[in-house]
């Protein structure tokens, strides 16, 4: 009887360290194939070089605040699920449906729980950026917004029920292996439709910015992507830009706060061409691979953690099913935003390789950190688990390196000069796809 | 009359109310909305299929029947989760009995050709009484307003939010609303029957309850109509408008002002007060009965109690909370809303009613009886927030109370002269709920009607 116990245990190692490999090559893969050298070398900027005392401190004490809150929040956060991994269960009884409408419910009131939960943090980041002429949006209208935001996480929640429960209702234990490919393939699909999604796009107008568009796109090698822009003025003053969508929906959106006159054609330039790099460069294809790769191990950790519970097949398996997704995703954070600032850095670099203007780039990212408030250098905890773009002072460094490559390729005229407060430069993330 | 095919069926009367599902209720009900809208491509397959095959076989097709009835049942048991009229998350199958709000279909069953032909003729009444009624609304160029159903259900999910109850007027109004809706669109998309819609609140047992208000209606009319007399209806109440004008635009408003200081600093109005505005209101009652068809004879114009088929109770004078009197009007805004939703559905009635009036030289008892619910609620509310002649809420349950009588038997009996053995006596119970509170003279109730006359030999 040991025997083919054993035997069987065999096969599920060498089945499962065949899928670990099989991962780590994948992850290897996707890592190395990025067109920055791989012999850069960063030179060693001082932030202070570039930006006033007063605008450093300023960007200090903002994020200082929203990554304070931010940690709470997620405290909360974690608080809350695991208060309701072992209240929630009791729910149960408030529901007339079946087994999946059953987990349906509590994991929709899970979100609920979670939302009520985060609502005070929220609101504190809300206030301080409304306060910090970030946000226009005033606090009803946000808490109703943010309410009303919730409908589209609870549609997504059912459906990652559905998936989940409903394979293991084929197979108890071994969902996972199941439901994951799924769930990449749903990612997949919100890639590609979420051009479609984008609410408030317009156009591009104006004939320079429009052959720009085109001149960069071809140099980029994706002729043809549109340029749209989204109107978000009347809710922040922030500008960003972002890139949306697989295959013939790709699209590069601008936001509308990029061009009302603080940014110079040469620097949308500049941002146009960094986020037809990550076009040409499949940014977006590339994190539907990463996906899948952690897909699994995320899909299995659940699988375990609700084992106990009876496993997902049991709706009063879902809350605790909730924490351990809250918990692998936290667990991931880093390695996340590690990959996104991967992206990012290519995408910079294609950029500079597109424009040659490595003085619009410099200015761009300056004017856009102190627009935004973003603090030039971050590092340490920070850095890991809230930071998906490279530090400003590294992407300043980025261009210096450029630079030192491609001496000719700069006219002395355009070559930055390095006075404090007279700079400028992209930071954060866009709302979908990849921003900034 | 037998019951009818599509009947609703309220499976528990817990109105507690989990409030952390009532905070996310429009949000939890996103998914079933998803799923509802997804079911209905094949619903609109199925539905137009079935069309073809009730007109060619005279019977709808077997599975189709299920199939809708299904679906039917699926949408009653999500819009009374969205409403709060009941409790539970709904399940996505619609599965008879799974749900505390819930319709009965009988099996299919034979169907005139005819009927099933012009059916999207047919029910188009039934749809402009339930536009009002339900969680349609009306909407046009410059405005919209939602049905009652939702206001009702607005309101409750306050009420549910706040206390962890749901008020059974309301949950009773929403399933009243449902059920007609299940009727409404049973009859006229699905063809699961081809029994007109019934619009009678008394004929769902799941709603009829006891609930005694010091503001009550008394129904002696016997839904006969002369139909001259229905079709210059408006024309006829000329001179009342102008008698109405006089008092609503000039007196009325300044002593419902005075009264509340009055009100406010004694605790009690004068008698004067009482009296008038108990007359007002019931001469109100029967101008509005007698616009909406509710009632047929020429209203007279002092209001005398008695004098009119469709009657208001109005309580004697009580002292009342003097906190409730200076926040009556912030109170009264639940109220006041419904009303104001349920005046689209007094609309409705009179206008289907002058129809039915005109064609038929009758009032049908359903739409009277729901006409009469509603003017017995608006009476409630006017009576609570500006007159001050009762401080009891006005309570919404569209079967509360006695079953007003049901319509004289005879069609060619002469107008004027009464039925024999009509109104049938009520039951004790039922005299006693008729008359919730003695009333002080001269704005007491009608006298117990006379015994009914030998019959004619």
């Amino acid at each position: 009887m040991a025997q083919p116990a054993m035997a069987r245990w065999l096969i599920w190692a060498v089945v499962g360290l065949a899928t670990i490999a099989v991962g780590v090559w994948g992850a290897l893969s996707l890592w190395d194939s990025t067109t920055v050298p791989s012999n850069l070398t960063l030179p060693h900027l001082q932030a202070r070089d570039y930006f006033t005392a007063a605008d450093l401190h300023r960007a200090s004490s903002f994020e200082n605040f929203l990554h304070i809150d931010a940690f709470l929040a997620q405290d909360a956060l974690v608080l809350a699920l695991a208060f309701y991994s072992r209240w929630g269960p009791r729910l149960v009884r408030e529901s007339a449906a079946g087994r999946i409408g059953t987990g349906f419910l509590l994991g929709m009131l899970g979100f609920g729980v979670v939302w009520i939960a985060q609502l005070p943090f929220g609101l504190a980041a809300q206030i301080w950026e409304h306060e910090h002429g970030i946000s226009k949006v005033d606090y009803l209208s946000w808490a109703v917004n943010d309410w009303f935001g919730l409908g589209s996480k609870f549609i997504f929640v059912c459906l990652a029920l559905l998936i989940a429960m409903g394979f293991a209702g084929l197979t108890r234990r071994y969902w996972w292996a199941l439901a994951a490919p799924t769930f990449v393939a749903l990612a997949a699909l919100a890639t590609f439709t979420t051009p479609f999604l984008l609410p408030s796009l317009r156009p591009l107008r104006g004939q320079l910015l429009k052959a720009d568009a085109a001149l960069f796109a071809r140099r980029e090698g994706v002729p043809g992507v549109k340029v749209k822009v989204q109107n978000v003025h009347e809710l922040t003053t922030a500008p960003n830009a972002e890139s949306a969508g697989l295959g013939p929906t790709r699209v590069v959106v601008l936001w509308d706060t990029l061009l009302h006159g603080r940014f110079s054609r040469k620097e949308i330039d500049a941002i146009l061409a960094h986020e037809f790099g990550h076009l040409s460069h499949d940014h977006l294809l590339k994190g539907i691979g990463w996906t899948a790769i952690f897909a699994f191990p995320l899909a299995f950790l659940i699988a375990l953690a609700t084992r106990r519970r009876g496993g997902i097949y049991a709706p009063t398996a879902v809350p605790t099913a909730l924490l351990a997704y809250v918990l692998v995703q936290l667990a991931f954070l880093p390695a996340h935003n590690l990959i996104s600032r991967h992206f990012e850095a290519e995408a910079d670099w294609s950029s500079l390789q597109a424009t040659h203007d490595p003085a619009a780039a410099q200015a761009m990212f300056v004017k856009l950190a102190r627009l935004s408030r973003a603090e030039p250098s971050e590092s340490g905890l920070v850095k890991a688990l809230f930071e998906d773009h490279p530090a400003i002072i590294d992407r300043l460094a980025m261009i210096k390196a450029w630079e030192q490559r491609h001496p000719a390729a700069v006219p002395a005229a355009s070559r930055p000069a390095v006075t404090p407060g007279a700079g400028s430069a992209p930071a954060r993330s866009g709302a979908s796809g990849r921003g900034r | 009359m037998a019951a009818h095919p599509i009947r609703l069926a309220v499976a528990d009367d817990d109105l507690r109310r989990s409030r952390l599902t009532v905070f996310f209720r429009v949000l939890l009900f996103l998914p079933h909305l998803v799923w509802a809208l997804l079911w209905l491509v094949a619903v609109y397959v199925v539905a137009i299929i079935n069309w073809f095959v009730t007109l060619f076989s005279g019977t709808p097709a077997d599975w189709a029947h299920r199939f809708l009835s299904r679906y039917l049942r699926y949408w009653v048991h999500i819009l009374a989760f969205l409403l709060v009229a009941a409790n539970p998350f709904p399940g996505f199958t619609g599965r008879p009995g799974s749900y505390p709000v819930d319709i009965e279909i009988d099996p299919r069953a034979r169907q005139y050709r005819w009927a099933t032909g012009f059916r999207w003729i047919l029910w188009y009444p039934a749809l402009a009484l339930y536009t009002p009624l339900g969680v349609l609304g009306s909407s046009n160029s410059y405005s919209s307003s939602p049905g009652t159903a939702v206001i009702a259900g607005i309101l409750g999910w306050w009420s549910a939010l706040i206390r962890g109850r749901m008020p059974q007027g309301l949950r009773n109004l929403i399933v009243y609303g449902l059920g007609y809706g299940a009727q409404t669109f049973g009859y006229g998309v699905f063809l699961l029957t081809d029994r007109f819609p019934n619009s009678d609140p008394y004929a769902v047992p799941a709603v009829a309850e006891e609930h005694d208000h010091p503001v009550q209606t008394v129904v002696t009319d016997d839904t006969r109509r002369w139909q001259v007399h229905v079709a210059f209806r408006y024309f006829t109440a000329l001179p009342h408008f102008f008698w109405l004008g006089i008092w609503a635009w000039y007196v009325v408003p300044l002593l419902v002002v005075i009264n509340w200081f009055v009100m406010l600093f004694r605790g009690r109005t004068v008698p004067f007060f009482q009296d008038f505005f108990a007359f007002f209101l019931r001469y109100t009652t029967h101008l509005a009965a007698y616009l909406t068809i509710l009632a047929d004879p020429f209203p007279g114009f002092m209001g005398r109690p008695g004098s009119y088929p469709i009657d208001l109770v109005v309580p004697p004078l009580v002292r009342q909370s003097r906190w409730r009197i200076g926040f009556r009007i912030v109170l009264a805004i639940p109220a006041l809303l419904l009303a104001s939703a349920l005046s689209g559905v007094l609309s409705a009635v009179a206008t289907l009613g002058w129809f039915a009036a005109v064609f038929t030289a009758r009032m049908p008892v359903g739409l009277r009886n729901l006409g009469v619910f509603v003017l017995r609620y608006v009476q409630q509310t006017l009576a609570y927030s500006f007159y001050l002649v009762t401080e009891v809420y006005p309570y919404s349950g569209p079967a509360a109370g006695p079953p007003p009588p049901p319509p004289a038997p005879p069609r060619d009996w002469p107008r004027g002269e009464p039925v024999p053995g009509w109104p049938p006596a009520p039951a004790a119970s039922d005299a006693a709920a008729a008359t919730p509170s003695e009333p002080r003279a001269p704005g007491g109730p009608p006298p117990p009607p006379e015994p009914p006359p030998a019959p004619p030999a």
